[in-house]
């Protein structure tokens, strides 16, 4: 013991302690490699993160209604909006809004009458019901968010409006989400 | 406490020659011998019941994992085939399922007796904060338990509940997709719920060894709250066996009745009805609640507009306790000797208990019924669950963080006797605790 | 000091536990309190009467497995102890009117040679027929609004069979005032929330909700063999009891076996509680 001593104050102070410092952060990095995999494996899987894409007949949602499907496990909502519901949308000055976003942002162009949202509140993802609350569109029953005939949030503890999914028009009555 | 001295003597050949090479047997019998305070009344005993839930939980959980199928397909019908065909299948899933409620019941008067009695105090503040750990993995087990059975209830309250997550700022989003393994909850989830699930138990029963360890290590409080004599030979403390094996023994048999009764006789009362029916993503239930142990946190969760505020207002709630034994600036341990302390415990109960009832409520209905829209509040009309919540939480947080430094410094205690034995002897003792 | 605490606590706890169980009636919504029937499975020591359960079973086959399925019973499950086709000489599998009931019912298979679809005759180990291959074609057949699954109703409904029993008895006309969608009917013990669709005084919404199913009981629907006159409230009595006990088939015996236990807790206790006294005895607390 006393040997080594002796041999290891050899070497310059510094650099001997650097060999150390640099052992040291090896294990460290050879640990934290180890664990990745370990953290990683975690994130969604192939086949989940495979953006399935799936398409919709509108023809089956009647005016005044909605149809929720399911896509990518969450729930989607298809609209067909009344007149009086698209106007109510329009109408409603940005400065009203939470989240301000004007409706026709929200809709593709000359398409008003469908508006496509995830079904999920930006609150805390339950699903929020058809046709309540003060402002005709939807509420969430959990902890009471109020959405208008635009997905958008109006009162209640969500942050943001109801999410408008990527999709596109097929036809004029098909719609692809994803 | 760790430096009274081993009274153990190996009797045997065999003893003593396996004391030389793993005093196991040393270990188990000064575990027994230990010097414990006298006056220790009945609300000591939550320690021992505790210890016998969590043995309960797990070894009930074994054996229904060997039943369960995690995967949302099978998983509903796997534990109601547990329930049908499973030999006593129905008991040991009730045992798990209520056993879940009572840990809890256990849990809290546990830590209320160690708030009254100021048993995170100076030399316990690691006894408490470990305490806090175990209470923290408790609550994450339960989580993810109650997932397990693919109810509705399961799966709005795993939406719900890891969306918490979501809701902080730039990392909260690539947090939830990584601990949920998707965009939604899923197959993927409910596999590693399952095994976490397993997995929680355990880091438990190793965070309760270290609780034992630290509480070995300074010795027991006790409902005097003065520090214990250093000699223990003195007559302040009794072996732990039999008097205490005895009394915890006895306090248990009470506490496995009133475990029976619901067991036997009310399964499901502290369940809720919507967890029978099967998972649907599609569908949230028109009146979500978490399971009644979290109800106080999931109102203050409400109490706050924001979301990701209410999030932050929750966890608080939690951390809190953690710095707890810094906040109180009392020298008197125990609340016994602080009448003002003493009032302001019995409300921050009630306070407890009543965020509990708001959490089980639509926060917009009326808390006295038949008045409605009177005066309103920034947000809400006064007479609502939602500012009834408010009230309460400001309350909790203003126990621990303003009255708890504030009376410590102010208040004037009562005389603080000087051993345990004093009252004993002269007769101003409690009943039975 | 410290008996004062235990019983404010004690008292506190007991208030709170009371309130909570005020709190979840109250979450019903606007629902009726399901009305009150005396069940003899009902209290600490109550048993299901075998004869109610034969003729619930009867209205849920002859009525009710038309649209609703019971995917987690088993023919077997009828003749098992306490069931409703429990026989003493006959183990559960090899009960012969179980045998009956299940041959009676055509099931889908797999041809073990070909491996072609077919049909065949139950056998006791058989699940319950469902009436749909899966939940999207019973909403489809039914309007949109899949019939739910029985097999745990009674446990999946705050009420249980006094709810299943309400339900059934409960349909009312609809009050004036009161628009109701086609293909729903109104029901005062169903949950819902009837405001949006009431015309009436806001204060004064009609209790209950909306239901897809149509009033599913007419008198003399089944026939009873053992004489019983089939009104529609004895049907919804029967077929009540038959989802208590299919929901929860375990319960008679759990009762028994709490009784057993309770006792020999009780008694333990005892003893403990003179091994205590004479442990301590010799020390001043």
């Amino acid at each position: 013991m006393t040997d080594q001593v002796v041999h290891d104050g050899d070497g310059d102070p510094n650099r001997r302690d650097f060999i150390h410092i640099a052992a040291g952060a090896a294990a460290v990095g050879a640990g934290a490699a180890c664990v990745w995999p370990l953290i990683n494996q975690m994130n969604p899987a192939a086949d989940t993160v495979a953006l399935a894409s799936i398409d919709f007949d509108l023809t089956k949602v009647s005016e005044g209604s909605q149809v929720v499907i399911r896509w990518q496990g969450k729930p989607v909502f298809v609209r067909y909006r009344t007149a009086e519901e698209i106007q109510e949308a329009e109408q409603t000055p940005l400065s009203a809004l939470k989240d301000p976003q004007a409706d026709a942002d929200r809709v593709k162009a000359g398409h008003d009458q469908y508006l496509v949202v995830v079904g999920s509140c930006t609150h805390l993802g339950c699903v929020p019901t058809f046709g309540t609350g003060d402002y005709g569109g939807w509420f969430c029953p959990c902890h009471g968010s109020h959405y208008d005939t635009s997905g958008r949030i109006r009162k209640g503890p969500a942050p943001k409006n109801l999410v408008v999914p990527d999709y596109e028009y097929l036809s004029d009555t098909s719609i692809r989400i994803g | 406490m760790s430096d009274h001295e081993s009274t153990y003597v190996p009797k045997t050949g065999i003893e003593k020659w396996l004391d030389e090479r793993l005093p196991i047997i040393r270990f188990g019998a000064d575990y027994m011998a230990l010097p414990t305070p006298r006056n220790l009344n009945y609300w000591w005993t939550f320690g021992a019941i505790l210890t016998l839930c969590l043995v309960v939980q797990i070894a009930t959980g074994i054996v229904l994992a060997m039943h369960y199928t995690p995967n949302t397909e099978l998983a509903f019908d796997s534990v109601e085939r547990i329930m049908r065909d499973v030999p006593g299948g129905w008991l040991i899933r009730y045992v798990h399922a209520n056993g879940a409620s009572m840990f809890f019941i256990a849990v809290y008067i546990h830590m209320f007796r160690g708030l009254y009695y100021g048993s995170y105090k100076q030399p316990r503040e690691m006894i408490w904060i470990l305490g806090c750990v175990i209470f923290f993995l408790l609550i994450a087990t339960a989580f993810l338990g109650y997932v397990l059975p693919w109810g509705q209830m399961s799966y709005w309250g795993a939406e719900v509940i890891t969306n918490l997550i979501g809701a902080i700022p730039v990392i909260g989003e690539p947090i939830l997709i990584w601990l949920r393994g998707g965009p939604a909850i899923d197959n993927a989830t409910l596999n590693r719920f399952f095994s976490l699930h397993y997995l929680l138990p355990f880091a438990i029963a190793g965070v309760v060894f270290l609780h034992l360890w630290a509480l070995h290590q300074v010795g027991q409080s006790n409902p005097v709250g003065i520090l214990m004599p250093k000699d223990s030979r003195s007559k302040d403390y009794l072996p732990f066996h039999p008097y205490f094996t005895v009394k915890d023994g006895f306090a248990i048999i009470l506490f496995l009745m009133l475990f029976a009764v619901f067991v036997f006789y009310n399964p499901n009362a502290l369940g809720h009805a919507d967890n029978y029916i099967e998972a649907n993503p599609l569908q949230t239930p028109a009146h979500i609640v978490p399971e009644w142990y979290m109800l106080p946190f999931y109102a203050i969760l409400r109490a706050i507009p924001d979301k990701f505020g209410g999030v932050v207002a929750m966890f608080a709630a939690i951390g809190v306790l953690f710095i707890l034994p810094w906040l109180d600036t009392s020298r008197v341990r125990s609340m016994r000797y602080r009448p003002t302390m003493k009032k302001l415990f019995v409300i921050f109960v009630v306070v407890c208990l009543g965020l509990g009832w708001c959490g089980a409520q639509l926060p917009d209905a009326n808390v006295i019924p038949g008045i409605g829209g009177g005066f309103t509040l920034f947000d809400g009309d006064i007479n609502t669950y939602l500012w009834l919540t408010r009230v309460l939480t400001a309350y909790y947080f203003l126990f621990f963080l303003v009255l708890m430094p504030w009376v410590g410094l102010k208040e004037t205690p009562l005389a603080v006797p000087a051993s345990i034995s004093e009252p004993v002897l002269t007769g101003e003792t409690e009943q039975k605790g | 000091m410290t008996s004062t605490l235990t019983k404010r606590v004690a008292a506190g706890l007991f208030a709170a536990v009371a309130l909570m169980g005020a709190g979840a009636a109250q979450a019903e919504g606007g629902a009726l309190h399901p009305r009150n029937v005396n069940f003899s499975f009902e209290g600490p020591f109550g048993t299901f009467d075998q004869g109610q359960l034969q003729r619930g079973y009867r209205v849920y086959e002859q009525v009710c497995s038309a649209c609703h399925s019971m995917n987690l019973m088993a023919y077997r499950m009828l003749g098992q102890e306490g069931g409703p086709f429990y026989d003493e000489h006959h183990e559960a599998a090899r009960n012969p009117y179980v045998a009956a009931i299940a041959a009676q019912i055509e099931v889908p298979d797999t041809d073990t040679e070909t491996g072609e679809p077919i049909t065949r005759p139950a056998t006791p180990a058989d699940h319950f027929r469902a009436p749909f291959p899966n939940a999207t074609a019973a909403a489809f057949a039914n309007g949109g609004a899949a019939p739910p699954d029985l097999s745990v109703i009674t446990k999946a409904r705050h009420g249980g069979a006094e709810y299943v029993y309400s339900i059934l008895t409960g349909y009312r006309d609809a009050p004036d005032g009161l628009r109701i969608n086609p293909g729903q009917h109104y029901n005062p013990y169903m949950n819902g929330d009837m405001s949006p669709f009431w015309e009436g005084d806001e204060h004064h919404v009609p209790p209950g909700g909306f239901i897809a199913m149509a009033p599913p009981l007419v008198a003399g629907a089944v026939t009873y063999d053992d004489g019983t006159e089939p009104t529609v409230d004895q049907m919804a009595q029967d077929v009540a009891a038959f989802l208590a006990w299919a929901g929860d088939m375990h319960q008679v015996e759990r009762k028994r076996t709490g009784f057993a236990v309770l006792i020999y807790l009780l008694l333990f206790g005892i003893i403990t509680w003179f091994s205590y006294k004479k442990i301590w005895r010799d020390v001043g607390h």
